[in-house]
């Protein structure tokens, strides 16, 4: 039997799991979605337009995935903070505090590969700020300070698949939106619950 | 019934002592609290603790799903790489690293400064010097250096993100919110650079203010972190400090770089 402190669900301890349950919503969600839309850059916009319009739930559907996404990267900085400001990443729960940042880079990461998806005004250029960012990084981007690489083999071309977005860009940020992503978060997310028990619980009173 | 119990305490240099009363016991039978050991602060895992978890999700989800039945997700109309908007705008979560891109050059907004931001979460538990201050609670006033230096990072990168997403209009103009929009701003003031002997001196003072300063000042602060700890903390603690500052040159002074070299700008 485990136990664990009383009184935990509070305000502030139920955010790890709040984010786990919004993960939960989007990955069951996710593949609905999936049913209906082909990765194409002359089908995804349309796709996305028939999701929200023609298809049965299909609004309603994408409206959930949407709006779980938008509150999990609320709920994963919070519980991030809880855990800081109740210094649970003290020992012995380095290695999950390591873990979680983690988890919090790849959900990040799950929300910016995501929203490019509809291929929509708002995402092409919004992963345009982002393109120029890796575009400008220092040694691995063709247009940042001491670039040693040609533009058709900075970390900008391999983010993109070229040197714009276009087609290879969307395939392969919908493989990392769909596959890499969330497979590398769910197994990771196992393994920052698993951790919790090994590591002797959660952080109550000691 | 209640007893009195006083004794008499040992014999000291002062003569003999009379020990406090400590407590009343009530000559009654125990209670079963007394006799069976069961951890009061605690609960069981399953399933106490996750049903009342998944209560909370329970009502998160009729929360999304009243959303989700009322406010339509946004599409915008199809991507068009010939025409860039006047008004863009990243996703809400990445606006605060596109406000920084106002203040600093992409390398430093969008690669340079994260890294650092990441790295420096990544190394709280090793080069926090103390191992079990504060563990399970709020203990602001015992963590007031580790505490105040996260939650300033977290206000810096929320507040610049509300910056981002309700104070900048058409071309990234600052606008206020009542101001209108469809108004375009005149261009930028012009902006000037230090001098690259002035830019040396600021960043070096900068650099020894912050690294040197805290040592001298916080001798036994220094002394548990140790040298190496010491460092890194408080090159972390000089990128994060920068940012403000120099938010604070490009918009009261108009500052557009401190150092101006061929290869790279800050």
């Amino acid at each position: 039997m485990k136990w664990v402190p009383l009184g935990l669900v509070r305000y502030t301890v139920c955010l790890g799991g709040l984010s786990v349950f919004f993960f939960l919503l989007c990955i069951l969600t996710g593949p609905f979605l999936m049913l209906y839309y082909v990765p194409d850059v002359n089908r995804a916009h349309a796709d996305v337009m028939d999701i929200m319009q023609v298809v049965p739930f299909g609004a309603f559907v994408r409206n959930v995935h949407r709006w779980s996404a938008c509150l999990m990267i609320v709920c994963v900085p919070a519980h991030m903070t809880r855990v800081f400001l109740q210094a649970a990443y003290k020992p012995p729960r380095q290695l999950n505090w390591l873990v979680g940042i983690t988890l919090l880079i790849l959900t990040y990461l799950m929300c910016f590969t995501g929203y490019m998806l509809p291929w929509d005004q708002e995402a092409y250029w919004g992963a345009t700020i982002g393109a120029t960012m890796a575009e400008n990084s220092p040694f691995l981007g063709a247009k940042g300070p001491f670039s040693v690489l040609p533009p058709d083999k900075d970390i900008h071309y391999i983010m993109l698949g070229g040197t714009v977005l276009d087609q290879p860009t969307l395939s392969r940020f919908f493989f990392a939106h769909c596959i890499a992503i969330p497979g590398a978060l769910a197994g990771l997310m196992g393994f920052h619950f698993f951790n919790i028990h090994r590591a002797g619980g959660m952080s109550g009173p000691l | 019934m209640a007893e009195k119990i006083v004794e008499e305490g040992p014999v000291t240099a002062e003569g003999k002592e009379k020990l406090r009363l400590l407590t009343v016991v009530r000559g009654e039978t125990l209670r079963n609290r007394d006799i069976y050991e069961r951890p009061p602060k605690y609960e069981l895992f399953f399933p106490n603790f996750v049903m009342k978890e998944l209560c909370v999700g329970l009502a998160f989800l009729i929360i999304i799903f009243m959303w989700a039945y009322f406010k339509d997700s946004p599409l915008y109309e199809l991507s068009d790489p010939a025409e860039t908007p006047s008004h863009i705008k990243a996703a809400w979560y990445f606006v605060g690293l596109q406000e920084m891109l106002a203040y600093f050059d992409p390398y430093l907004a969008g690669v340079i400064i994260p890294s650092m931001i990441l790295a420096g979460l990544y190394l709280i538990p090793f080069i926090d010097p103390d191992p079990v201050k504060g563990i399970g609670r709020f203990a602001f006033k015992e963590r007031k250096f580790a505490i105040g230096c996260f939650l300033g990072g977290v206000a810096m990168w929320y507040g610049l993100l509300l910056v981002g997403w309700f104070f900048r209009g058409p071309y990234w103009s600052f606008y206020w919110p009542w101001e209108d929009h469809s108004v375009v701003k005149a261009t930028e003031v012009a902006l000037w650079s230090f001098p690259l002997p002035a830019g040396i001196a600021f960043l070096v003072c900068y650099g020894m203010l912050v690294l040197i300063l805290p040592a001298v000042i916080f001798q036994n602060f220094f002394f548990r972190l140790g040298l190496i700890r010491y460092l890194i903390t408080f090159n972390l603690f000089a990128v994060m400090c920068f940012v403000p500052i120099k938010i604070l040159l490009r918009s009261a002074f108009s500052v557009k770089y401190i150092l101006v070299t061929p290869w790279f700008n800050i």
